[in-house]
């Protein structure tokens, strides 16, 4: 386990990101069992879910901040960092696998010189795996801010990469 | 009078280039002057054709594949709005043999209709069933379901009649109907492929669920790896209030069905179906103890019908034609057809709705044309990161629940996944246990522990430590996780792992490969 709430909780949310959480929970606040769907509109708006909209959340839906903070650390897609600005998935499944995805996922963390669950000193790229994109006949897949692509080859990743950074 | 033209939308044909393809299409008709009608439709699951164009002409819809924005001008030049030759021209569409050869009664739609229009669906024979249903009394639904010999495609194989004549036999109360869409298993996309492509297939299956049962609200659980498919099915949804085939008077009869997706957040141990329950209440994804079943008190507590996406997409065609149809194809035990998906190392990836009763060999040769490698198929692994890894001797075994079963594999939710003799089948076996560790829930400890104990025995093993007693105790840990799990992710770990070491030993005594050193 990572470290455990922040029961010191020094920050606080910003004005405008105490406003972008108050409208997610208004979203869902007539839905049963709303706390997924409230931490994805979280996210959605900011990026990821700070740790200070923990309290917030959890006052707000009447529920303990150890549940809250127990959700957002169970499920891999949450992230409690913002991220780069592009955020780039590697399947690392099996289907994959029988590309050899290792080699591409060396390349990738050798080109961006980070290693999973990390962002570029520049602040362009979030790298993470993913099990499974469900493009498991075009293997090896990556995802690259929710676009898909498939039989990626380490000069493919290059090229794609090119695209993002002229995109910018 | 303009040509209609389809260039999928699906998310692997957007994966291997479609947009450009669509866009190039459409500039060169502009450039042209000419008047074409582009839709943009699901993919027909022969992805190593993607992105496959067709054109509708009197004689049939013309395919042409794989075509690159850049053979876009060639085509215009060759007259293909006219179905005329070209090199990448395949003839009419339903006579590629491996389309022709199929039996697409799920998938009769995918890649034909444009997904989000009611009134192309109606115009294909959509909701026949659903009016049909509603001129049924609920036991009646229930017993066509029942005796067509429809078995969960998720992976568990559960006959879905009885099922739902469990959640009938509740009193009446709130009851529930929750897709499961988390299709986690690395090598299947069929549940992705029918909602990106035919989205109204699912969601009449709901709604004549909610009928037999008296549901009156549905929920589809979609992984967000999907996004492709949560707009598809957000898209149809809308479409299907507005037309009047969901919301409080279904179709004029008075009957209420509803629906909402709602989506995961990345944990394979959701795609279980009381970890989806839970997952679906806003909580962590852990495994509820049965019982009691979700069918008596699932979804906020309320009895609950669990399905995944194939066995509810079915529905239709069962209602539509009667229990008999359905049941006619298929072998013993396994009525009907199965979407097999062909994954991995494979020349001719894809999806291929047949009968149940083909043999593996058919599948990985007459459909995939073996690996992309060129090199031979060593092992495949069927039924997701749960599944036995098969090798060539097996191949001959019929693709149904129980001939798989007897030689101690599974079917899962179809999904057949192919790896050259590069593979390092100890590192496949680790990572089955790695896997595990990863996607743990965490509430019983075999599962929690022994997964990450498997990851180092087998570490041991492959550096020749002790590698006698560490292999005798990767083979008692498997045992303790097979029996001692709440629920199939522990217990069905040690499928893979033992199935590697029974046919593959060699790869456990000669230390790892190059290949499989990357560290994680």
């Amino acid at each position: 386990m990572k470290a455990a709430i922040s029961s010191s909780a020094p920050q606080t949310l910003s004005r405008a990101d105490r406003e972008q959480v108050d409208l997610a929970l208004a979203q869902y606040r007539d839905q049963p069992g709303p706390l997924l769907q409230v931490l994805h509109a979280v996210q959605e708006r900011l990026g990821h879910i700070p740790d200070a909209s923990i309290p917030v959340v959890a006052e707000f839906l009447n529920l303990s901040r150890a549940e809250v903070h127990g959700v957002v650390t169970f499920y891999h897609h949450f992230r409690r960092r913002p991220p780069g600005r592009h955020v780039v998935q590697l399947c690392q499944a099996e289907a994959c696998r029988a590309m050899h995805c290792e080699s591409l996922t060396a390349h990738v963390k050798r080109r961006l010189g980070i290693d999973f669950h990390e962002t570029t000193a520049d602040g362009r790229f979030t790298l993470e795996p993913v099990y499974c994109l469900g493009n498991c006949a075009c293997s090896p897949a990556v995802m690259i801010d929710g676009e898909l692509h498939g039989r990626v080859t380490p000069e493919g990743f290059d090229d794609l990469l090119a695209q993002q950074e002229a995109g910018k | 009078m303009s040509v209609t033209v389809y260039v999928p939308a699906d998310a692997t044909a957007l994966s291997l280039g479609a947009q450009p393809v669509a866009d190039a299409i459409a500039a060169e008709a502009g450039k042209r002057g000419l008047q074409i009608r582009l839709v943009r439709n699901g993919s027909r699951g022969l992805f190593w054709l993607e992105p496959l164009v067709e054109v509708a002409t009197a004689a049939g819809r013309h395919a042409y594949g794989p075509v690159a924005a850049a053979d876009v001008p060639g085509l215009f030049e060759a007259g293909f709005l006219e179905g005329r030759a070209h090199p990448l021209h395949l003839g009419l569409t339903e006579e590629i043999p491996a389309l022709k050869s199929q039996q697409r009664l799920t998938f009769a739609r995918v890649g034909v209709v444009n997904p989000g229009s009611v009134e192309d669906y109606v115009a294909h024979q959509g909701y026949v069933g659903l009016r049909r249903a509603l001129a049924m009394a609920p036991a009646e639904i229930v017993a066509a379901v029942t005796q067509s010999g429809l078995r969960g495609r998720g992976g568990a194989a559960f006959p879905t009649g009885i099922k739902w004549q469990t959640v009938l036999d509740q009193p009446p109360q709130q009851k529930y109907v929750a897709c499961n869409a988390d299709e986690g298993d690395s090598g299947t996309f069929a549940d992705r492929l029918l909602m990106e492509g035919d989205p109204l297939a699912l969601i009449e299956g709901m709604t004549i669920a909610g009928l037999a049962v008296g549901a009156t609200q549905g929920f589809i659980y979609l992984r967000v790896e999907y996004p492709h498919a949560h707009r598809a099915l957000n898209r149809a949804i809308q479409a299907a209030r507005e037309a009047g085939y969901l919301g409080s008077n279904v179709l004029g009869s008075g009957r209420s069905f509803d629906l909402e997706v709602r989506l995961g957040a990345g944990a394979y141990i959701c795609g279980e179906e009381t970890s989806m329950l839970e997952s679906l209440e806003g909580r962590r994804g852990e495994v509820r103890v049965r019982p009691p079943l979700p069918a008596v008190k699932g979804l906020f507590g309320r009895p609950t019908i669990v399905n995944n996406v194939i066995s509810l997409a079915s529905v239709p065609t069962i209602l539509q034609h009667g229990a008999a149809f359905y049941r006619d194809f298929g072998s013993g035990k396994s009525r009907g057809t199965i979407p097999l998906q062909l994954a991995g190392n494979v020349k001719r990836g894809g999806l291929f709705e047949r009968a149940f009763g083909l043999t593996l060999r058919e599948l990985l040769y007459d459909y995939g044309g073996g690996t992309a490698s060129g090199r031979p198929i060593r092992a495949v692994q069927v039924g997701g990161p749960l599944g036995a890894y098969m090798p060539e001797s097996q191949f001959d075994t019929a693709i149904d629940y129980e001939a798989l079963s007897d030689i101690g594999a599974l079917l899962g939710h179809g999904g057949v996944v192919v790896f050259d003799d590069t593979v390092d089948m100890a590192g496949m076996a680790r990572y089955a246990m790695e896997f595990c560790a990863k996607e743990s829930c965490g509430k019983c400890t075999p599962c929690r522990i022994g997964s990450t104990r498997g990851v180092e025995l087998l570490d041991r093993v492959m550096a020749n430590v002790e590698r006698e007693r560490n292999l005798q105790l990767v083979e008692e840990l498997c045992e303790t996780m097979l029996h001692g799990s709440l629920c199939g992710l522990g217990g069905m770990t040690p499928y893979p792992v033992q199935s590697a070491l029974k046919h593959f030993k060699e790869d456990f005594l000669a230390g790892p490969r190059p290949s499989s050193a990357v560290a994680q």
